[in-house]
């Protein structure tokens, strides 16, 4: 007779559909499908076509929700739009995803410097202890080789300032506690009644069964550190221009 | 339990000495080596009385042979065993005869259904039924079809109706004496529902029950305008029969649109609700609504699971069911009588029952334009997915799915035939059927158990709970045994006393199936369909 854990469901309002209710996971999910769908062409912002912003509801002509959902699936005959294998929920929750852009604004702290920026990740940053670019850096964390094509410049920022508002579900962390005392942490790539597979801290694959763990769980913070005390604004400005330029191979 | 027969059904049993006879059928439970129908015998226990693999010797269970289908449709068929020949479904639509002690291929027949059909959750079939030499298949394209067990070879084929309006079969079939009864899903694309049994020798209709009641039938009245031409109450899962009474009884899926109500008002009889029918004539005996005017997709597609047992006191012939709607169910299976519902999940739709048994309507919680949490979610607090009763522990047993919900948004949607016919979709942290190799949920975000309940009470006994959510159903054996599985691509045994893990066996797929059992030359095997293949354990020897 419970009924738990909803109330951080969100009503995000805008002009692309009709107000639905949208659980987090579904956003969550709609950014997902935009990212392997749709951003190639339409860039993270959902603006890098000429005359569309995704994000706030531009297009070269009015379109229903419905038609929205169809174009989507069916493409757009004589243009580059192409179909896309997508149930209607599914292209219901990328337009969501898009809706919620527009309510999360563009805006970020300022204009930063590609180079500067690298040098801070690498450097006085110590980005690369955890995150990965190219051949460089660490695989415990996300890998950041493409971020600039899959996330928002100002996800980007907020992720350095506030890492823990959104960890995406295969970025979470898992502490396991053996019996013989070992505590491994690390990133959870999979999990399952009887066993649990991680990333640890030492890049290595690590397959624990269960039922040798004395204590296990998801960290409640992510290890990834708050920047807002570390960098100046200016310096914040550059790493979060050098990741967004970062468009994979 | 013989009953007195028809006499060109005692031509056709006597002219087929060692075939599976009606009488068979009615006495499966005293050949437990085979397994003569979808949930191994009329009364849908999915319960083995084979005792040579038990809890002491399970250890020794391993893997005798795999049949790797030529499909990657899901594998949701349960197999026959008929006197040491298998048989079972490769989807959507081929009947494979196999060795059930080696695996090899007697023969196949494949069937190639209409490019016209349109099954709305996979092009899957869960089995076939058996009399006589002849072998029954409902298809996707909603035909059924005999084939001879011997040959694989098609003896007669009748539409039953027709695909492109959005018709299909993907239970297995329920042969009573002389009849084949099938019934008709589609719900999703604005059908009206319907079982109908067929001769089981030429294939012609011999009655048919709309589960949606036409003009001038009793409960027509219980569909505002035209909405009962197009209000789905499709039927997908068997049903089961009691001889004494000579009633089968069949669960009925939700009504359509699915998710708004608004022009169907009323209860919308008989979706969501099980029905139960003179097996000779198709009448109408009784029925109990689960769940009614649903809107939150709350098929009651279960199996029916018949059980004769002491009910305060008294010996009772009753009727367990766990429903999607989240709550486990006791019937007096004679009369429909409600004698009790309880929850056996989070629910939040309903909170409790009045004294026939009409669930109490929780205030403002419908299906909305802004959406709606809706405990259980969409899939239900369980599915398709077999239950079992034991007659030996005394416990009902339900794939159940915890802490599950959805957010119900209700939109409009025109019907036009052959088109989906939901209005729109409810959205939902944990996914559909497809099931997901990788898994990093959390528990507070739903998780997949077997729940033991005590059908006298209602009350959970035991919980065997998995990470992810679960496809399986559930068979159980004299010796105590429960064999199950999951998303997460296990087939485990429990003990079904208290749950606790005997063994498990990583099978690599989904398990979206009921496992059974069956002996060859007095050796044991379990099978499961998980996958894309079928899996056969036997203790080693």
């Amino acid at each position: 007779m419970r009924v738990a854990g909803f109330s951080i469901f969100v009503l995000a309002a805008g002009q692309l559909l009709a107000q639905h209710t949208y659980t987090p996971a579904d956003i969550q999910e709609g950014g997902r499908l935009f990212r392997a769908n749709c951003v190639l062409c339409h860039g993270p912002e959902g603006d890098q076509v000429p005359g569309i912003d995704l994000g706030h509801g531009r297009f070269r002509q009015t379109y229903s929700d419905s038609a929205l959902v169809k174009i989507i699936q069916k493409g757009i005959p004589g243009t580059s739009m192409p179909p896309h294998n997508l149930q209607d929920f599914q292209a219901e929750i990328v337009i969501a995803y898009l809706r919620s852009i527009a309510t999360s604004g563009r805006a970020v702290s300022g204009n930063g410097d590609i180079a500067r920026g690298k040098t801070l990740f690498e450097g006085k940053g110590g980005c690369t202890q955890c995150h990965r670019v190219g051949m460089n850096g660490s695989r415990v964390g996300p890998d950041l080789s493409d971020i600039g094509a899959l996330r928002r410049t100002v996800e980007i920022e907020r992720s350095l300032l506030e890492p823990n508002e959104e960890v995406l579900p295969q970025n979470r962390y898992y502490r396991a506690v053996t019996k013989q005392g070992e505590t491994i942490t690390g990133r959870l790539l999979n999990i399952d009644t009887f066993t649990v597979q991680l990333l640890d801290s030492k890049e290595r694959l690590v397959s624990l069964q269960r039922s040798n763990l004395r204590e296990s769980g998801f960290l409640a913070e992510s290890p990834m550190p708050s920047y807002r005390d570390k960098l100046t604004s200016q310096e914040l400005a550059d790493v979060v221009t050098y990741l967004s330029s970062l468009k994979g191979i | 339990m013989m009953r007195r027969l028809p006499l060109s059904l005692l031509l056709l049993a006597g002219s087929l000495a060692a075939q599976v006879t009606p009488d068979r059928l009615l006495n499966a439970d005293k050949e437990p080596q085979n397994w003569l129908n979808y949930s191994g015998g009329f009364m849908s226990q999915r319960y083995s009385p084979l005792t040579q693999i038990t809890p002491a010797n399970i250890k020794n269970l391993e893997l005798q042979w795999v049949f790797q289908a030529r499909s990657l449709e899901k594998f949701e068929a349960t197999p026959l065993v008929v006197d040491g020949i298998m048989y079972t479904v490769q989807a959507p639509n081929d009947v494979v005869a196999l060795d059930p002690v080696t695996g090899r291929v007697f023969w196949t027949y494949s069937y190639a259904p209409s490019p016209l059909s349109r099954p709305c959750c996979g092009r899957v079939n869960r089995g076939v039924a058996i009399i006589g030499d002849t072998l029954f298949m409902g298809t996707i394209d909603a035909h059924i079809v005999a084939i001879d067990a011997k040959n694989g070879r098609p003896l007669w084929n009748t539409e039953v109706a027709k695909p492109e309006a959005g018709y299909a079969i993907t239970h297995a079939p329920l042969v009573i004496k002389d009849k084949v009864i099938v019934g008709t899903a589609g719900g999703e694309f604005g059908i009206r529902g319907f079982i109908a049994a067929y001769d089981v020798r030429t294939g012609k209709e011999a009655w048919r029950f709309y589960t949606i009641p036409g003009p001038g039938e009793p409960g027509h009245e219980t569909w505002s305008g035209d909405s009962w031409k197009t209000g789905g109450a499709s039927v997908w899962m068997t049903g089961s029969y009691d001889p004494a009474l000579n009633l089968t009884y069949w669960g009925i899926g939700n009504a359509g649109p699915d998710y708004n109500g608004d022009k169907r008002i009323g209860d919308n009889l008989y979706s969501s609700s099980v029905v139960a029918l003179d097996a000779d004539t198709g009448k109408l005996k009784w029925y109990y609504q689960f769940s009614p005017h649903d809107e939150f997709d709350y098929d009651a597609v279960q199996v029916p699971v018949l059980a004769d047992i002491t009910w305060q006191g008294q010996p009772r012939k009753v009727m367990l069911w766990a429903n999607r709607n989240g709550f486990f169910y006791v019937l007096d299976r004679a009369t429909g009588k409600f004698l009790l519902g309880k929850p056996f999940v989070e629910v939040n739709w309903a909170d409790g029952f009045d004294e026939v048994g009409r669930p109490k309507r929780v205030p403002g919680k419908v299906p909305t334009p802004e959406g709606t949490v809706i405990f259980p979610g969409n899939q239900g607090g369980t599915n398709w997915y077999s239950p079992s009763f034991s007659p030996h522990t005394g416990l009902f047993y339900i794939p159940s799915w915890v802490n599950y919900s959805s957010v119900y948004i209700k939109a409009e949607q025109e019907f036009e035939e052959g088109q989906r016919f939901v209005g729109t979709s409810p959205r939902s942290s944990i996914g559909g059927l497809g099931g997901a190799r990788v898994n990093t949920r959390k528990e507070d975000e739903g998780y997949g158990a077997v729940r033991a309940i005590d059908p006298m009470t209602g009350d959970r006994k035991w919980e065997f709970k998995m990470n992810d959510v679960t496809d399986a159903g559930v068979l159980t054996t004299a010796s105590d045994l429960l064999f199950s599985g999951g998303r997460e691509g296990y087939f485990y045994a429990l003990d079904a006393r208290n749950g606790e893990l005997l063994w498990k066996a990583a099978v690599g797929g989904s398990v979206a199936s009921g496992p059974m059992s069956y002996a060859v030359n007095g050796r044991q095997y379990v099978a499961i369909s998980a996958g894309n293949s079928l899996f056969v354990y036997a203790l080693k020897q």
